[in-house]
Order: C-alpha cells, then structure tokens, then sequence
C-alpha cells in the first residue's frame, strides 16, 4: 500500500490516490462529528476511548517496528509515562492539562531518546531485551514508588482538558477531541512512509547494511524513529489518562506492550491503517469474544502465531495484496525525464589520482585476509581488481566502503583521508556501491530503492527533483518502465542493474562494482559491459572487482592483481594478463572454478 | 561473614536456574539464530507437569520427574513444529514475535485450566537440610546446584565427545554447508528444541519446591536468564553459565542489602551497564555481519 501510493506514471495512480484522500476526509469528519452531535452509552464511550488512545500509541509501532524494523517491547512503558505524567500533573501538581500532556509526550521522547542511543547500535534481539528490562523497571518504580505514583492503588480524579474556555467533561466532546488526535497523528504517520526520513527508515528495515553504504546515517535514523515511536506512546497514554480520569500501574506492564505489539501486527504494522484497524480489532474483540473469556488470552497467543505465519504483513496488507493481484499491473509508460547528471558530461581523462589506497590491511584473527595492499584509481579511467576466489578483493572493497574497520594503512578520497569515517559519510564524500550479492531494499518499489540512492548527503541536487534522478537512473539502465514495481519481483538480472540504477542516482565520484556479472547469464552479462561501457564513456571513474577475465579485458583501463591478499601485478591490461605470476595464480585456480 | 556465605550459597543455587534456562537460550539461539521469548515457560510447564502428577494425582516423586521431563520433550519438538518450522526462513523478527506469541499461549493455557492460585511443591528430599557453622545448606539448593554441575558435565560431554553432538554444532555454525555433509539440519534444530525444553522443565521442576508454582513463574525467570546469557556473552555456552550464577548472587545480595521491593531491577541495571560498556559480555566476541 505504502510503496503503490507514490505518485507514479501508471494512468489509474493519481485518481485512486484522489478517491482515497476524499473517503480518508469524510472518514475523519463522521467520526469525529458522530461523539459530537449522537449521544452514546458511557459504555460505547469508554471502549472508543481507549481504541483511539491505544491507537495513537500503536502508531508509534508502526514507525519503529513497521518502517524501520525495529523491535520495541515497552510501548506501554512509554504510554504509561505519559499517563502518569497527565495523572500526576493535572492533580499533585495542579497544572493545566496541556502543560501536564507536553511534559508527558517530552518525558517519553526523552526516555525513548535515551534508551535508543544506549543500545541501537546493537542488534535487535539486545533492543527487545533491553525494552523488556526498561519496562520492568519501569512497572517496578510505577508500583513501588508510593511516596509519588501512589503505588498500587493508583490515581483517581485526573483532570480533562480545557479547550476555548470549557472543560472538557462531556466524554462525547472528549472522544472527539481523542479522535481528532487520532486522524492527525495518523496522517502524520503515513505521510512519513512517504517522505526521506521515512524511506531511509524503511531502507535500514530492508537492508541495514546497503542503507549505510548509500548514505543512509543508520544509527540515527534508528534513533529518531525509536525517539518518534516513544513520543506517539506518551501521548496516547496523557489522553488515555484524562480519557478515564483514573489509572493504574497494571495498566502499563509487560502485557500490556505485548497487547500493544499484536495490535500492530495483527492489522499490518507498515501501515497506519492496518495498525488503526488491528487497534479497534482487538478493543472490540474481547467484548466480542466474551463467552471464550477463560481461554480469550489463550486464543489470542495463538492468533498472534498465525498472523505470523499466514499473514506476515497483518490483515491490512494480506488485503492489499489481494487487491494488487486482482487490478493487476497496470502498463507502465515511461516518463520522459531530464538525463542523468553524469551523462551530460564527457571524459576528460585528467590522470588525476582519485582514490589511493596505501599500505591497507585487513587481518581477522591471524589471517590477513588483505595485506598491505597499494592502490591508485585515475580519474575517469576504469580500473579492475581481480585475483583468485579468496584473494582478498572483497574485503577490500569492504574496508573502502567502511563495512570492514581496516587493520591498517590510509584511504584517501580526493585528497582527503576517509579511512576512518562511517560507510555512510563515505557515501556523503561521493564513494558509491554495489554488492556481490544483490543487498536492495526489497519491500520497496524499484522508483524508491533508486530514490533512497538519490537522497544520500552531499549529492549535488535540490529536495524536488530526487524523483526525475531517480528515474533518469532508471532510465540509464533500462528500466524506465518498472519503476512502480517491487524490487522482489524483478529478475536477478535486472536487481543488479536497480542495484546500479541505486548507486548512479547519487552521483557517485567513484563507483565500486563488486562482481557485478557475478550470476548473470550471456545475454545479461553482454548488456551489463555495455552499460559499463557507457559509463565509461561519460567518464565515471570505476572501480570494478570481478573473475570474469573477457568482462574485465573489455572494460578496464588499468588492473591490479591480487593473490593471498598481497598486491602482485599492476598495469594496462594486456601485459598484466600476461604475467607469469598472475598466469601462475589463476592456474591453480582452475580446478576451483570447476568444483564450484 | 556468616550471612555473606549464606546468601552466596542462595545466590548460587538460584543463579543455577538463571543458568539452565539460558543454557536453553544460548542452544537455540545458536542452531536457529533466534531468541526464544517462551524459554521461561518451558519452565514454569515443567514445574505445573509436577504439580499434576504429584499432587494431584500422588503420583511418587520420582516417577513425576521422569514423566515430567518426557512430556517436556515433548512439548519442545511439538514447539519446533509449531512456532519455528513455519517461520525458518523468515527473519528473526516474525520469530520471535512467533515465539512470544506461544508465550502468551503457553501461560494463558495453562491459566484456563488451572486458574490463577499459585501451587505449592514439596522439596525432593525430606529433610530440610544442616548447618555447618553459620551457613545452613537447604537441601533443594543443594540439589539444584549439583543437578546443573551434572547437566552442564553430560552437555559438555555430549557436545564434544558424541557423532550427534558435533553433528548439532556444525548445524549451528553453518546450517548450509551442515546440510550438504548430509546433516539432516531440520531434524538436528527439532532435537535442540526438545533438549532446551528438557533442560527448562528441569529448572522448572527444580526450582518449583522454592518458588511458588504459578504461571507467570516462567517469566521472569526467562528474563533473568536472558540477561543472564547477554552479560555471560551471548550465545556463549560458558558465558550463560557464568553469568546465570554471577545474576543469582548479585540478585540476592542486592534482595540483602539493598531493597527487597526492588530484587527483580538488578538484574536489569546490571544488564544496562553491560550492554553500555560491555555489550559483548564476559566471554563473548564481537563479530561484524558479512557484506
């Protein structure tokens, strides 16, 4: 749903999307117009309430667990402390309800800021942990804590709002005021799935890896939506605690934050419709389900199994995908767009050195995997590193693009040394990639994985236009007619050349190709030495590692030679095949190659 | 100096539970890649299979012990099938989110048809105990201590010296490469489902005559345990050793000297400071994902 919403170049896109914004406005104005003028049963009132509080911290999950990939088990922490905040504030400290809200939404920010710059950097099974143990504590203080958060008991006579004057003591009027919050926040959400922050976050989902090396700052992008997520959860908690005038510690456990978890996934976590629509589903299924009372919360785990094993993307996107089957694909026409900035200009072969690599050296453990290694790329030429399998090439396209932390020796880019930078600010400097094996961001459409490559830092290009970049990129490759669709549906062939298309769109000042004919049959690999012939020709500086001797003998300038990670030829291509040492390496790799 | 003795002997027996729980951890973790967030409640279903056929159905003692732990044998190749098979080639994420799914099964079920009233387990032996000097040696620590120096000694010896020992760590450290030796790699991650679920009964069974028999038993102990298993170094068989029992002394030390309201945040403190400075833990290493 996400991904079909961008504005694209399939004829039905821009009515639907107009469809669905006029039924989303009259959607929003109903609901909240119907607790205005209808009166309703305190009962009826009650369960809207928490649906839509529930649903605003639920939102939350949608960004960090749906849009980043992020795993957060103490949403009702979060929730909690906006409760209490509203519940403390409105009654021990006598403060106006707006003021106690703020400082509720301010608190869980803060928390939800601190926690995630603490362990993001580690991986996620860490982060559920540590947001199970943030919640424990948490449920600890909220009970223990007497003196202030009166304990078990609770508190009661929390305040409401005043709006223009009048409080807000009619829950009718309240309810609105909840579901107002709700569209807005929800129209927040979903717009973020649209925008850089949002696409970077889902880039990281994806490929977390591939993110860093196109320029995406992983760790902050984690951090923001961890800090985005834990904001949501205080404010739905801080109207939640208004909403009901009373509140308890049991109210924010563990339980709680699982509750809040399957609410996500059961509806569809990608989106804020589907995490809306698994919210209200399970508000109103247990009043529904109440002659299962006993084994409710047993069902309920078991349902949580099979949404996972049936519906990975909840109901909202099983729906939505049954959608997409039925309408079909439509026939894409291709835009004209503006060319490809780098194929406006023309090589100038300058001799300049671009990248130099001196003396680098990657070790794990006692083996040298790359061992003092020299190496300068020209501007505008196309240089090759090639070596038997194991030589090393790999690692040291790692250790350029910062994957690997080398072990030793000085990268420099331009004249500047970048050898102990992020891969992300080396995608900032101008250094682009591309993996061996194909890393995109595969829940994406193939226009967004191209735009990500666009947006990274530092390319020289304003906010509007990334979109005609990333299809010129497109273009550029051949693929201006699948733009809309999902990476995951493409051919292996034609992932390489999104693959490509990625790391064009952001302008790359140097281009590392990691066996980029690596799997691809005679057709595809005669269209990729074409494409990279007309890289060439428009003076992209390349660096190319691959086995493929025919492929690398049709394109490069220059080649280096690598054996047991130690350098051991460098020159133009026709004396470099023929020395005797590098003859010598790819003999005794021949039987290999067979075996493989 | 006495009741430092008498709470390290405390601290140790219960840092012997922490530490065959994240032993179940650490195995699964390492065939499958995947944190088992229902650990605990193997636990606690291990303990409530005891109370059933000894209590209720007075049933000897050790005849429970034998049934309980098949039937969590059971159970473990039953959860292989149902929550991980399924999921195997998905990320970890639906994994675990699977896995607390049965958590949340798991507890529930057992609540619906026992209800909410904590049980109670008598102790393996009659006897209390004794005292030697001023540290008295209540006998079901003694017997969870040496029943995990027992578990831990046969698992090693299994792991190292057996065909099918080494056949489950070759699964764990390359499931392809495990699978073209002719490895069957599904049938191995079953077997190391049933042993986690054998070996968490078994702290469940243990540690059931000290707590009471309750469904949420399963999890906090599976957090402490997890924890336990990231301070040790995470899916480090030594380090979960280490770190259980280290969690069970600072736990009761902290219960002493501290605040009794408060016993369960240590655990979680000292688990902050860890992933803060050490996020390896004792005996792990740190090792980057392969581009």
């Amino acid at each position: 749903m996400s991904a079909s919403a961008q504005a694209g170049s399939s004829p039905g896109v821009p009515r639907r999307r107009l469809v669905g914004a006029i039924v989303c406005a009259v959607a929003a104005a109903a609901s909240i117009a119907i607790p205005l003028l209808l009166p309703m049963p305190a009962y009826s009132l009650n369960l809207l309430m928490q649906a839509s509080t529930y649903a605003i911290a639920v939102f939350g999950l949608t960004i960090v667990l749906g849009y980043t990939g992020q795993i957060n088990l103490a949403q009702a922490a979060f929730f909690g402390i906006g409760a209490y905040c509203v519940a403390l504030g409105t009654t021990t400290l006598a403060l106006p309800f707006w003021i106690a809200l703020a400082m509720g939404v301010v608190l869980a920010g803060v928390a939800g800021a601190a926690l995630g710059l603490t362990t993001l950097r580690l991986g996620g099974h860490y982060l559920a942990m540590v947001t199970i143990s943030f919640q424990t504590i948490l449920s600890l203080v909220l009970t223990n804590w007497i003196p202030v958060t009166r304990g078990p008991d609770g508190i009661s006579g929390i305040k409401r709002p005043w709006v223009f004057g009048y409080e807000l003591t009619d829950s009718g009027v309240y309810l609105a005021l909840c579901i107002a919050a709700l569209w807005i926040v929800g129209f927040f959400v979903w717009r973020l799935g649209h925008v850089k922050l949002g696409r970077q976050m889902q880039a990281v989902r994806d490929n977390e890896l591939a993110a860093g090396v196109v320029g995406v700052d992983t760790f902050r992008t984690k951090v923001t939506a961890f800090t985005l997520s834990s904001v949501l959860g205080g404010f739905g908690g801080g109207l939640f605690a208004s909403g009901f005038s009373y509140i308890s510690p049991d109210q924010f456990s563990f339980a709680e934050s699982v509750v809040f978890l399957t609410m996500a996934l059961l509806g569809g976590v990608r989106t804020p419709f589907g995490t809306a629509l698994g919210t209200a589903l399970l508000i109103l299924l247990p009043e529904w389900l109440r002659f299962l009372k006993v084994v409710y919360l047993a069902v309920y785990g078991a349902a949580v199994i099979l949404i996972m094993v049936f519906m990975p993307e909840g109901i909202w996107g099983f729906a939505a995908s049954v959608v997409r089957r039925v309408r079909g694909a439509g026939k894409e026409i291709a835009a004209p767009v503006p060319p490809l900035p780098l194929t406006t200009r023309t090589a100038q072969a300058s001799g300049e050195v671009l990248l130099s690599v001196r003396k680098i050296s990657k070790h794990f453990g006692g083996l040298k995997a790359v061992d003092e290694v020299d190496l300068e790329v020209r501007r505008n030429s196309v240089h090759a590193l090639i070596g038997p399998n194991g030589s090393g090439k790999s690692t040291l396209l790692n250790v350029l693009s910062g994957l690997y932390v080398s072990s030793g020796g000085e990268i420099v880019l331009e004249r500047a040394s970048i050898g102990s930078l992020p891969p992300h600010e080396r995608a900032a400097r101008g250094l682009g990639r591309t993996f061996q094996n194909i890393r995109l961001f595969s829940a994406m459409s193939v226009l967004d994985n191209v735009i990500v490559g666009a947006e990274r830092p530092g390319n020289p290009v304003e906010d509007g236009s990334v979109q005609n970049l990333a299809r010129a990129a497109l273009g550029f490759v051949g693929l201006a007619d699948r733009t809309q669709q999902s990476v995951s549906s493409l051919s292996y062939g034609h992932q390489r050349r999104v693959e490509i298309a990625r790391a064009l769109a952001g302008n790359p000042k140097l281009l590392l190709l990691d066996e980029p004919g690596a799997g691809l049959n005679h057709v595809e690999k005669d269209e990729l030495v074409a494409l990279l012939k007309r890289l060439k020709g428009h003076g992209l500086t390349i660096l190319i590692i691959d086995h493929d001797m025919n492929l690398v003998e049709k394109v490069a300038d220059h080649i280096t030679v690598l054996n047991f990670g130690r350098h051991i030829a460098d020159g133009a291509p026709g004396e470099v095949l023929r020395h005797p040492d590098v003859i010598a390496a790819y003999l005794g790799e021949v039987k290999d190659r067979a075996a493989a | 100096m006495g009741i430092a003795l008498q709470l390290l002997f405390t601290g140790l027996g219960v840092g012997s539970i922490y530490a065959l729980v994240a032993l179940g951890f650490v195995l699964i973790y390492r065939a499958t890649n995947v944190v088992n967030f229902a650990q605990g409640d193997f636990a606690m279903l291990g303990a409530f299979a005891m109370v059933v056929l000894c209590i209720d159905l007075g049933w000897p003692y050790w005849l429970g012990i034998v049934l309980s732990v098949i039937a969590m044998a059971l159970i473990g190749a039953l959860f292989n099938l149902g929550v991980y098979y399924p999921l195997r080639h998905r990320t970890f994420l639906p994994v675990i989110i699977s896995t607390i799914g049965a958590s949340i099964l798991l507890e529930n079920g057992v609540l619906a048809a026992y209800g909410p009233r904590p049980q109670s387990l008598p102790g393996v032996f009659a006897s209390q105990g004794f005292s030697i000097g001023p540290v008295f040696f209540d006998s079901q620590y003694l017997t969870i201590l040496a029943v995990t120096v027992v578990a831990v000694a046969l698992q090693y010896l299994f792991f190292e010296r057996t065909l099918l020992g080494k056949k489950l760590q070759a699964v764990s450290q390359d499931k392809e490469m495990a699978s073209l030796l002719g490895i069957p790699v599904a049938f191995m991650i079953m077997l190391t489902f049933v042993y986690s679920a054998t070996l968490g009964g078994l702290a469940g069974i243990l540690v059931a005559p000290i707590l009471f028999v309750s469904v949420q038993m399963g999890a906090s102990i599976a957090l402490k345990a997890f924890a336990a298993s990231i301070i040790g170094g995470f899916g480090d068989v030594t380090g979960a050793i280490v770190g259980g029992l280290a969690l069970g002394v600072i736990e009761t030390f902290g219960a002493a000297y501290i605040s009794v309201p408060y016993k369960d945040a240590f655990a979680f403190l000292v688990l902050f400071v860890f992933l803060l400075f050490r996020p390896q833990g004792i005996f792990g290493e740190r090792v980057a994902e392969k581009a």
